[in-house]
């Protein structure tokens, strides 16, 4: 992995806003309507502060006790009759799929979103060994027609237009074109997966909880398709990222009333579907993956990182995010979250996420679990320049910076050398000669005929002969 | 009560009149005030970078200049903020602990520890767009940000609304980031011009003349937008407003 090629977010982000005039807009817009939502359901909870601490405090518990629910939760599955596997990565989690499917001689499935699935790539993995795989979520299955990862955690298609999605179905699945018409094209899903839905021989998901104390574990989706994927097909295969659990039931309340109002605003998912062991006569195997998560839980900057519930909020209040769309970052996970969880399973490839962002922190103030998101950001930077991950060239502006503001001297003589009034901030900041990247959008500032410091010193002068005493 | 006066970089060079404003809103108040020569920069713009190794020196610098006085202000709410929360490449011994605890932006300082009630030389018979920067809201609790759950309140807002004549507008996303962002201006300019050309479409569409901010980084940004999108708005620095210039 160490091998591929950076992500240039940036890059990524200005083909994305300059396409046309209509994505960027609209992504900003739909986005932003989703935190306005977000903003009323909380408000219409008076406790809602009182629930992110409270949301906080569980998952920081949980994730500090962490091995004892492992086992709780799986031997509560065990004797629910579930089969339970542990997969130490994403090849591990792949080969348990595989395996499965095999020893049933399965050839489809139909799978219902899963973030975890997305990380181990098992997709492409089961497709290269003649497994056909769809998705059952709409908007995951736009993706997926597309041959694009999610762009968004609980809205995977939310970059695109109802335009582009209906020229994709054409192509696809034989629609109208000229139809952009979201039920007829709604429908048009619903008739092309039912079919698939009938044939498969498992169905998948991953899980938002899972409950220690039952062994059971608990899947949201607001179309209904996790249940269908897991009811039609004789076999259902969970797979489930070892910090989703939580100790008990009754913990499960308050996530289930943040997960939704922060994700959407809306009171809670169409569906809260509970799994507890297989359904009579079908098989339910649950994969524990850990794919990287107990080495970030070792990670002293960063391990509460894990409390995320992928609501998405944060996404939806990133200003940064909701201009670039979510396929700039070239990850899994896109948004605030992340520019975190990313560079935790590549360190080079990622090394430019954390400077995708303004720090603004309203990540860190939307988010239901109370991540310091912003604050994870920063720190991610300093180990990218302590690692030395960046470009030389930033790497020696810095320099130069740092040492001109070391040096009083220094630094008013190059204020003054400034003075033509184009080469100082942010250019002078960064030691940059190329103008380019901010004039390219903006009239650069005008520099002042004097410095403060200049009219101080005469200020204090004048004074001074007034007889007035100044240190 | 002696008090340092924190001029950052930029302001120094590009600002000065916010500086002064600064300066002579502080001695009307009759504080004495005193502004060390040697003051450079915080080393925020290093920091944002993660550069820990060149931001030591300047923070270095920074608390020598300052180690002595009981407050310290700075109209600056981003680099107060890496001051407070993030003035941290270099050890934390007491001093540097003094100078993080007592360093105030400026609204904060007028607002929480003087308690100023009025104004009364300050008039200003304009529609004002106030942007409190991510940094004052979020980083120095100068507003209730817009995600938090509870009774609002804008130190800011509060202030200016003592001035004579002012009036204050609504805007459609009262506490979106400008998309300034220090250095993510420069390294992530398509995406930092399009939230600032944003934010001056908000001013626009609800008839804002001046924009005011307690953060003179983010209206550097946004008038350079503005000029160069030829959209006429004018743009001062909240000591400005508060001390009746100069303008």
């Amino acid at each position: 992995m160490g091998d591929e090629k950076k992500v240039d977010v940036a890059a990524n982000a200005a083909a994305f806003l300059e396409q046309d005039e209509v994505h960027e807009p609209m992504h900003d817009k739909n986005l932003w309507a989703a935190r306005m939502h977000r903003d009323a359901a909380a408000r219409a909870v008076p406790e809602w502060e009182e629930l992110r601490k409270i949301a906080s405090q569980i998952k920081e518990h949980t994730l500090t006790h962490l091995p004892d629910y492992l086992r709780e939760f799986e031997n509560n599955a065990l004797k629910r009759g579930a089969k339970v596997y542990w997969a130490r990565d994403a090849a591990e989690h792949n080969q348990h799929v595989w395996d499965i499917l095999q020893e049933k001689n399965i050839r489809a499935v139909i799978k219902s979103k899963s973030m975890l699935q997305e990380e181990c790539g098992m997709t492409a993995f089961l497709e290269k060994r003649g497994i056909t795989v769809t998705e059952s979520d709409l908007g995951e299955r736009i993706q997926q027609l597309d041959d694009q990862p999610p762009s968004h955690i609980v809205m995977p298609a939310i970059h695109k237009t109802p335009e582009d999605v209906a020229q994709l179905f054409a192509r696809s699945i034989g629609t109208d074109p000229g139809n952009t018409d979201p039920h007829y094209l709604t429908e048009a899903m619903r008739n092309d997966a039912r079919k698939r839905f009938l044939e498969a021989g498992a169905g998948m998901t991953g899980a938002n909880f899972a409950i220690a104390e039952t062994g059971s574990f608990v899947v949201c989706t607001n179309e209904g398709n996790a249940d269908i994927g897991a009811a039609v097909p004789p076999v259902h295969i969970a797979s489930i990222g070892i910090e989703k659990l939580l100790p008990k039931v009754s913990d499960l309340g308050i996530f289930i009333r943040m997960l939704s109002r922060s994700a959407l605003g809306t009171l809670a998912t169409q569906y809260t579907s509970h799994f507890s062991g297989p359904r009579r006569g079908g098989e339910l195997h649950i994969i524990l993956t850990d794919n990287g998560r107990s080495r970030r839980l070792g990670m002293p900057d960063f391990w509460t990182s894990l409390k995320c519930i992928r609501c998405g909020a944060c996404m939806n209040t990133c200003p940064v995010y909701r201009r670039s769309g979510g396929l700039a970052y070239g990850a899994t996970y896109s948004g605030p979250i992340g520019i975190i969880l990313d560079p935790t399973f590549d360190e080079s490839r990622y090394s430019e996420l954390p400077y995708h962002s303004s720090l603004c922190g309203s990540c860190t103030e939307v988010c239901p679990v109370k991540i310091d998101i912003s604050d994870q950001i920063l720190k991610w930077r300093k180990v990218m320049a302590a690692k030395k991950y960046l470009p030389v060239s930033r790497r020696l502006a810095f320099g130069a910076a740092g040492r001109i503001f070391e040096h009083p001297q220094l630094f008013r003589s190059a204020e003054s050398m400034a003075s033509g009034a184009l080469r100082f901030t942010p250019h002078f900041l960064l030691y940059n000669k190329v103008l380019n990247p901010w004039g390219r959008h903006r009239e650069l500032p005008h520099f002042a005929g004097q410095t403060f410091r200049e009219w101080y010193l005469q200020y204090r002068a004048k004074n001074n002969d007034h007889g007035e005493q100044h240190t | 009560m002696k008090v340092g006066l924190f001029i950052p970089c930029y302001v120094d060079a590009i600002y000065p009149e916010a500086g002064i404003a600064t300066l002579e809103l502080l001695e009307r108040l009759g504080l004495e005030v005193v502004y060390p020569l040697n003051q450079t920069c915080c080393g925020q713009p290093m920091a944002n970078e993660g550069d820990q190794q060149h931001s030591a020196a300047a923070e270095q610098l920074f608390v020598d200049n300052f180690r002595e006085f009981e407050y310290i202000i700075g109209p600056a709410g981003s680099c107060v903020k890496h001051v407070r929360h993030h003035l941290d490449a270099i050890p934390q011994d007491p001093d540097v602990l003094h100078v993080r605890q007592r360093t105030y932006e400026l609204v904060e300082f007028l607002h929480d520890i003087l308690q100023v009630e009025s104004f009364p030389w300050a008039y200003f018979r304009y529609k004002v767009g106030l942007h409190n920067s991510c940094s004052s809201i979020r980083g120095l609790n100068i507003a209730l940000p817009s995600e938090i759950m509870g009774t609002p309140f804008n130190k800011t807002a509060r202030l200016l609304q003592m001035v004579e004549g002012l009036e204050l507008v609504p805007m459609d996303r009262p506490d979106e980031c400008c998309g300034f962002g220090g250095t993510f201006c420069v390294t992530d300019e398509a995406v930092s011009a399009s939230m600032g050309l944003d934010k001056v479409h908000d001013y626009v569409r609800n008839d804002a003349e001046f924009i005011v901010s307690p953060d003179m980084s983010c209206l550097m940004h946004q008038q350079g937008i503005a000029r160069k999108a030829g959209i006429r708005m004018k743009f001062l620095h909240v000591a400005q407003v508060l001390n009746g210039g100069p303008f």
